[in-house]
């Protein structure tokens, strides 16, 4: 019997190189458990438990567009590396909770094949006495019987069935370094071969409890300076020995009961995700680390920061963002700013943000423009996404002002990626002031620029813009405040409803007050709390403990959101839209107070 | 062979089995239930005889299906009284095998978010991928799952059916192995259409799903209904093939639902309640 045990932590074949061509799933199988494996573009390799967090459709059917893997069944999207959830259709207003994430395993690729496990741990097979300088891939042959019922089989069927075969000048040596794998060396007594004959290893894959596939490579032989003839003839040969192998030892086996299956745990998902979402991050956490990578400038006022993680390992990996999320990013200076991703879709090795240097600054633009260098290590909190694009209209309307295109960026990114209609319009007050124009260009969806224009030409060209509002079509906004406010009542005045106009601002332009005390009582936690003027809601329940995610803590970004059910609530935000106020049933605790004596909160 | 069934509440329901018009005098015709080989035939009288070795086993001819029951019937057979309105086109419309438990096959046809994905062009259609909230209800007095108020865009909602609309659904989930659908009909705004899921375990994990069609259109030719039917059901077939497991798993933390599965939520916790094993994995207490 093998150790199944031990075997768990050794680092196994799983597939050839050459199954993962470009944008396929490849089904591939060790000690009983399923993988789906597939390439992205940008090359890296991802093995994935084979089934949908969802509803355990097998993720080996799924669509691999390069980036994102696509179930098959409900279209939920898994990035690339992370394995992250970034997009659930039947809910596309809601971000899916960065929790959703799939089980991975390591991948790596070597000696042409490609190496996984179910929690390996040290080295690959090391092939000290052989050449492995060139490696040539022998077509795999799965037998019907455990690895170690092959062992022998396998190096008897080389050194002696070789008599067989005719070819009596060749003989092989037989080393086994552990119980998976077999080193061959060719010891050829003829002089002058016509086929060459290289040493041999062989890597035998414990598919599952009654199944192996022998992978085997050709050692030391460069392909391109072989005869491709004998290349075919010599690989035919190896194949059809393989072949005889197998049959002889199915036949000899033919009668012997098949063994216990080997049942793989699957891990079940966590508390949280086995049930609705609820709330349960704290303040404005700096969960991850990043290192600057790379600082760009991408126009006189505006540079591009690419942030990645401190190292390879699966822990330090950075969680998968969406379209409209931003990070906090903790400066050096001690102040926390907002950045949005602009990250595409699948690029999950790193976070990129845009940043204008605005001057005066209060000093976060600044840190970033003029102390930050590559390098440096930063603490940032992992994304949020509060400005989440929908991905079900017919065609979306894309309008930015300034740096304001950032979160715009990613999703024109998104859109062009799965294919669906956009218009990006980009307003700026020169020329200079443009950046990321040759990528807009190629891109899918039409691009605009609207260069110089004084505010009341922007208010007729946004009128223009938003002329015919239809249904299925969504508008998303960004921008500094005016130009916002101009195009959130011009798409008012134009007829878009309310639930098709999403907006962010950078900042809560309007002056707060706080002068006035009130009353909360809180539903699910039984407590009354007085909060006095001059201190935010959000700071008194932080005082007693209960705790909320909180981001820009100006009523701009969404993330401190608080559920109201009963009393009138006192907005002072600008996340939320003019009837959603209206509504009341929310109130986004950093900035907002209250119009009545007492609120009721759903916390 | 697969294991003899041994769940009490698998035994006392009643199973269809073949479409009573697909039957042939006096041929013996043989099937499987809940991992028994069992025998149906019609005499000259058109009675129906099913046998499990030389045991008769209890008979129901309703919906166009012969039923039969293992154990002793706990209870009749659900209702669904629309089959009886003079004016409806009854159609059985497909016996297809699936390699799936039964209960994976009930929240397949109670799953409105795979329409765009696995229909695509029918019932469903990209971008319209959004799954409006909606209401489910258990009906402690008929012990049934109903859920009502679900919209969902749908390109060509039936064989008689041409453009997009908006269709309106309502699902009974009456039996642990059955599904009844009511959906907007595209001839007559006032009536609804029926379609009906019936399976058969023919064991834990495989069924064979039978379909009624009970509809209010005189265009379609039956062919048409069947080919429609059969043409979803073709669509289904490869994607419930390759879940994982196949039987159904109660313990909550195994996948991971949305509010678009809230039916399920509530089917999942319907079949703990009531102590079903067969086709499921329960959850560990
Ligand atoms: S099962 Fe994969 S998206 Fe639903
Ligand atoms: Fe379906």
């Amino acid at each position: 019997m093998i150790d199944l045990e031990a075997a768990r932590y050794l680092w196994h074949p799983i597939a050839a190189s050459s199954d993962l061509v470009p944008r396929h799933v490849f089904h591939a199988q060790i000690l009983g458990r399923e993988m789906a494996l597939w390439r992205a573009d940008d090359d890296n390799v991802n093995a994935w438990e084979n089934r949908c967090l969802h509803r355990g459709v097998r993720l080996s059917i799924g669509i691999n567009d390069g980036t994102e893997l696509l179930c098959q069944y409900h279209g939920w999207r898994y990035a690339n590396r992370t394995a992250g959830c970034t997009y659930i259709p039947a809910h596309p207003a809601d971000a899916p909770a960065r929790t959703i994430c799939n089980n991975t395993y390591p991948a790596v690729e070597h000696y042409g094949l490609i190496w996984s496990g179910d929690s390996p741990e040290g080295p690959l097979p090391l092939l000290s006495t052989v050449d492995t300088s060139f490696v040539t891939p022998l077509r795999a042959v799965t037998i019907n019987a455990a690895s170690q019922q092959i062992l022998l089989p396998l190096i008897q069927g080389y050194t002696l069935q070789l008599s067989d075969t005719g070819d009596g000048s060749l003989r092989y040596g037989a080393d086994t370094p552990d119980a998976f794998t077999i080193i061959l060396r060719a010891t050829d007594t003829s002089s002058d071969r016509a086929i060459p004959a290289p040493d041999i290893a062989f890597f035998l894959q414990p598919v599952d409890a009654a199944r192996t596939t022998i992978r085997g490579i050709l050692c030391g032989m460069d392909e391109h300076n072989t005869d491709p003839q004998a290349l075919n003839d010599l690989l035919r040969f190896h194949n059809r020995l393989l072949c005889n192998i197998r049959d002889r030892l199915e036949k000899a086996m033919a009668d012997e009961p098949a063994p216990t299956p080997w049942i793989p745990i699957i891990p079940t998902v966590s508390e949280n995700q086995a049930s609705m979402p609820a709330i349960n991050e704290d303040g404005r956490s700096a969960s991850l680390r990043v290192r600057v990578a790379s600082i760009e400038s991408l126009s006189p006022s505006v540079k591009s920061f690419r942030f990645e993680p401190l190292s390879d390992l699966p822990e330090a990996q950075l969680p998968a963002s969406q379209p409209g999320a931003h990070i906090d990013v903790h400066l050096p200076n001690g102040l926390v700013r907002q950045y949005s991703l602009i990250n595409g879709p699948g690029q999950t090795d790193h976070y990129a943000i845009a940043v204008k240097l605005s001057l005066p600054s209060t000093g976060g633009s600044q840190a970033l423009h003029e102390h930050l260098r590559e390098g440096d290590l930063l603490a940032t909190s992992a994304p949020r996404n509060n400005f989440t694009l929908r991905r079900d209209a017919e065609h979306t309307h894309l309008v930015a002002g300034g740096i304001g295109l950032t979160p715009l960026l990613a999703m024109a990114r998104a859109l062009h990626h799965m294919g669906r209609p956009y218009t990006l319009h980009h307003f700026v007050s020169q020329e200079s002031e443009l950046f990321f124009q040759d990528e807009l260009q190629t891109l899918s969806g039409s691009y605009h620029a609207h260069i110089g224009l004084n505010p009341s030409q922007t208010a007729v060209r946004l009128a223009d813009i938003l002329a015919s509002p239809a249904e299925h079509q969504h508008l998303y906004l960004c921008g500094p405040a005016p130009m916002l406010q101009c195009a959130r009542t011009t798409a008012a005045d134009l007829n878009w409803q309310d639930h098709t106009v999403h907006f962010e601002y950078f900042a809560n332009p309007e002056e707060r007050d706080d002068s006035s005390s009130f009353d909360v009582d809180l539903a699910r936690s039984g407590l009354t709390l007085n909060v006095p003027a001059g201190q935010s809601l959000l700071a008194v329940l932080r005082e007693h403990g209960v705790t909320l995610p909180s981001s820009c803590e100006q009523g701009a970004c969404g993330t401190c959101r608080v559920a109201v059910l009963q009393g009138t609530p006192d907005h002072q935000d600008v996340y939320l839209s003019d009837a959603e106020k209206a509504r009341g049933d929310c109130l986004m605790s950093c900035v907002s107070r209250a119009r009545s004596n007492k609120l009721t909160l759903d916390l | 062979m697969s294991p003899v069934c041994n769940d009490p509440v698998a035994l006392g329901l009643w199973h269809p089995l073949a479409a009573v018009e697909d039957i042939q005098p006096f041929t013996e015709q043989r099937t499987r239930l809940l991992g028994q080989a069992i025998r149906y035939s019609k005499n000259h009288e058109n009675d129906i005889t099913v046998l499990d070795g030389d045991r008769r086993l209890p008979v129901t001819l309703a919906y166009g299906y012969v039923w039969t029951c293992l154990g002793t019937p706990a209870a009749a057979l659900f209702d669904l009284p629309e089959y009886a309105e003079p004016d409806r086109r009854n159609v059985c419309a497909a016996t297809v095998g699936v390699r799936v438990s039964a209960p994976r096959a009930v929240e397949n046809f109670l799953d409105m978010g795979h329409f765009p994905f696995v229909h695509t062009g029918i019932l469903g259609v990209e971008p319209h991928t959004e799954v409006r909230e909606y209401r489910v209800d258990l009906d402690e007095q008929r012990d049934e799952i109903l859920a009502t108020e679900c919209i969902f865009y749908q390109p060509q909602a039936a064989a008689g059916a041409s453009g997009g609309i908006m269709a309106d659904y309502i699902y009974r989930v009456p039996h642990p192995y059955c599904s009844v659908l009511y959906k907007s009909c595209p001839t007559d705004e006032s009536r609804l259409d029926v379609i009906a899921l019936f399976l058969q375990p023919v064991d834990e994990e495989n069924v064979r799903a039978h379909a009624l069609v009970s509809v209010i259109d005189t265009q379609s030719s039956d062919l048409d209904i069947r080919l429609f039917q059969q043409t979803i059901f073709g669509q289904d077939k490869p994607i419930l093939e390759n879940q994982l497991p196949k039987r159904l798993p109660l313990d909550p933390r195994a996948e991971t639902p949305i509010r678009a599965d809230k039916a399920a939520i509530v089917y999942r916790r319907w079949l703990r309640a009531k102590g079903l094993q067969y086709g499921v994995i329960p959850a560990a207490a």
